[in-house]
């Protein structure tokens, strides 16, 4: 934690950044988020195991670009979400530089994004097992179970698009669900405009999502929508090999190979 | 009227809510889902939720809907013909298991929809429900009900009270209006007469953490205050404050149209929302989050107790409960206090 | 009641299936009327929501159709599309959505006898499933049929 403050101090300071994004503690048992945009402000910043906002979400906000150079604290999930941002020119390493953090609360110095990158190509995306459970049940089910299933735990969504905005992918001045011509999505919260928007934004996340989980933590109604992406993730495992963030920006839905294998076209 | 003091044994309330379901009611009660009390409409007692401090959603959705139609329309050549609200379709509900910080919100929310223009449809669905309430013995961090003219133990907006008297006691139902009296007169040998019974130390204790008058008159000369930069710099621009608000009403009205046949409804809309006063010509008065989280306080404590005398919060702390990014208006509220202008 | 027939949206690049299905007709190869065929400029044009606005509006069966692989008429628009339809075809898959209903295929501008197969097949195993009750149910679209001269 020492580390952190003091590197933060250092950042400003020097005159590195402006502002540091790190975590402070919250109200209760939570965490937040920390714009540290002078040294002694420094001294609020913690790191443990409750600190799993993603903070990348604020690197896209205007309100906070706009301050100028940016430090990020960045877990593993934050720093896959960071390069992923980069792929898609949202950040480079004139406007951001990363502080990486272990588990164990040790700073990572990395030079550039590319070391980032290096880093973060170290460890695979992985689901975990509580989830790999809940995802193995559900494909024992048939399609019209995973229908009720799904008709279910979206019912209570009232499309307050707070996955939406703890996304640190989900970085659109004007979203799909937003537009009126053409009406995409149904704007009501009911069954249809519930299951649209959910399947659109696990569309969108195909291929992009880091897997950091900040849209189900962040739903207020506990809804599971981690799932839908997270099925994603494994799909593209047997279907592409997988995917990891890249600077080369070789998105996986942006791309294709000639011979991609599927067995359902005719 | 006068509040009529009764009491009703702990294992009566079973054999009300029996009762009121004989009776063809729909209850609205607290459930529990993924960790989370909400209000559903319930079929047996055993369903609803005891434990818990407060729901996640207010109990607003049940007279304020989030989805709520108001017409169905057919285009032939250049006539429409149009099906407008059916009323038919309002039936008694009741309302079980509200807290008081909720019940206060439905006189707000009252007084919002018949400012100017009266809301049939709303006025419709709040004369046909009946609100159960129940007092608070137990309350979080989050509660600041007493600091903005709330008790754990408040009347107010409630049919009838019930108050738990100890954690294994019977219940002083205090009842209120003449909607509670014909509950009453439904299942009158579960509700006895009672000698004045003492509730409030039964009830939780949440103390007062600010002057809301004080910070109407502060609000006054406060728009251009750098805290809302400040204060909004973690908001990530979501509905959730809004949505789970007990006294929030804005709404945007949606056409679902298929070509001939459409329907017209309001659904929720949030002010912290970045596309909710953006222009046709593309200008947005609000175009960054501080003026949105900004517009969020000084309607509710500002605003709306110039326009309407009521100030538009109830003190349940939902939000603050329900933000990903931890805004705690209490928090807000009192490092606005305590700024000297 | 009469037999239940079935309503299929057909989504087709301009450039094979779309000239495909009209070599079935200049051969004057009968096949099943319940199509309606939407004519894109490719697969790669065909966004996946649309093919949800189809079940909206009471489809019960969806045919996707381009140029086979190597054969795009913009290179590579069909390669982009196959990638999306293995995403959306698991999606849906996971989501609950019958697949069973969302039928994929290439179909060449040489090929007006596929075509005829390809909508005779489609429309006999969606006439077996029977009307998508779930999806309208839950698109909850007041239903009006119209007349089709």
């Amino acid at each position: 934690m020492d580390d952190l403050r003091k590197r933060a101090k250092e950042l400003i300071d020097t005159s590195a950044v402006k502002v540091v994004i790190g975590y402070e503690q919250g109200t209760g048992n939570k965490t937040r988020a920390l714009f540290v945009e002078n040294s002694e402000v420094a001294d609020k910043l913690i790191f443990d195991s409750r600190c799993v906002q993603n903070l990348a979400a604020y690197v896209t906000k205007q309100e906070v670009k706009s301050k100028g150079k940016m430090a990020i604290t960045a877990t593993l999930p934050v720093m896959r979400a960071i390069i992923q941002l980069a792929s898609e020119f949202q950040v480079n390493d004139d406007n951001l530089i990363v502080i990486g953090i272990t588990p164990e609360s040790k700073i990572i110095d990395f030079k550039n994004l590319e070391e980032v990158e290096t880093y973060v190509h170290q460890f695979q995306i992985e689901i975990d097992a509580r989830n790999r459970e809940i995802l193995d049940k559900l494909d024992k089910m048939t399609p019209s179970e995973r229908w009720k299933f799904w008709i279910d735990e979206l019912s209570p969504c009232f499309k307050c698009y707070a996955c939406r905005a703890a996304c640190p992918m989900c970085y659109c001045s004007r979203c799909t669900v937003d537009f009126n011509r053409p009406q995409w999505i149904p704007v009501s919260s009911n069954e249809l405009g519930n299951l649209e928007w959910h399947f659109m934004r696990a569309m969108h996340l195909t291929g992009r999502c880091v897997d950091c989980d900040a849209c189900a933590n962040a739903c207020p109604l506990a809804i599971p929508i981690n799932l839908l992406t997270k099925k994603m993730i494994e799909d593209a495992k047997s279907d592409f090999g997988g995917y990891q963030p890249s600077l080369k920006g070789e998105n996986l839905l942006s791309t294709f190979k000639p011979d991609d294998k599927e067995n359902f076209i005719q | 009227m006068n509040i009529e003091r009764r009491l009703v044994r702990k294992d009566s309330l079973e054999k009300l809510f029996d009762i009121l379901r004989q009776n063809k009611k729909t209850v609205f009660a607290p459930v529990m889902k993924n960790g989370k009390a909400s209000f559903k409409p319930v079929g047996s007692f055993s369903s609803i939720a005891e434990d818990y401090i407060q729901t996640t959603q207010s109990s607003k959705e049940v007279i304020f809907p989030r989805v709520e139609k108001f017409l169905d329309y057919e285009k032939n050549g250049k006539e429409v013909s149009i099906k407008g609200f059916d009323y038919q379709s309002v039936t008694e509900t009741v309302l079980w298991g509200v807290r008081p910080c909720d019940t206060i919100g439905f006189g707000t929310l009252n007084s919002i929809f018949n400012w100017d223009f009266k809301d049939e449809i709303f006025n419709a669905r709040l004369s046909k429900t009946i609100i159960l309430s129940f007092s608070c013995n137990k309350s979080d961090d989050y509660c600041f009900c007493t600091s903005v003219g709330g008790n754990p133990g408040s009347t107010a907006g409630s049919d009838i009270l019930f108050t738990k008297l100890g954690a294994d006691g019977d219940y002083l139902a205090e009842v209120v209006t003449e909607k509670g009296q014909a509950i009453v007169a439904l299942a009158s040998e579960l509700f006895e007469k009672t000698e004045s019974v003492e509730k409030e130390k039964f009830l939780a204790n949440v103390p007062v953490k600010f002057n809301q008058e004080e910070i109407r008159k502060k609000l006054e000369k406060f728009f251009k205050s750098s805290q809302w930069v400040e204060q909004s710099l973690k908001c990530l621009g979501c509905g959730a404050c809004a949505f789970v608000c007990p006294t929030c009403a804005c709404f945007d009205i949606q056409d679902d149209a298929h070509g001939k046949i459409g329907s017209r409804m309001r659904c929720w809309d949030s002010c912290g929302y970045s596309q909710f006063t953006v222009h046709t010509s593309g200008h947005n008065p609000r175009s960054v989050q501080s003026q949105r989280w900004r517009q969020r306080i000084m309607h509710k404590f500002s605003y709306m107790p110039e326009r309407l005398s009521v100030y538009g919060c109830t003190g349940c702390g939902r939000c603050s409960r329900a933000c990903p990014a931890d805004m705690n208006i209490l928090e807000h509220l009192i490092s606005i206090q305590e700024v000297k202008i | 009641m009469a037999e239940f027939e079935p309503k299929i949206v057909a989504f087709v690049c301009n450039w094979c299936t779309y000239a495909g299905a009209d070599l079935t007709g200049t051969s004057r190869i009968k096949y099943a009327s319940n199509v309606r065929i939407v004519r894109f400029p490719c697969t790669g044009r065909i966004d996946y929501m649309l093919l949800l606005k189809a079940f909206d509006e009471g489809a019960d069966g969806i045919i996707v159709s381009g140029c086979h692989p190597n054969d795009c008429h913009y290179t590579s628009g069909n390669f982009h599309a196959r990638r999306r339809w293995m995403a959306f075809r698991s999606l849906c898959d996971f989501i609950g959505i019958d697949t069973r209903r969302i039928k994929f295929s290439w179909v060449s501008a040489a090929e007006g006898a596929k075509w005829a197969d390809i909508v005779n097949t489609t429309v006999a195993s969606v006439r077996e499933l029977g009307p998508y009750d779930e999806y309208k149910k839950v698109a909850k679209k007041p239903v009006k049929e119209e007349s089709h001269g």
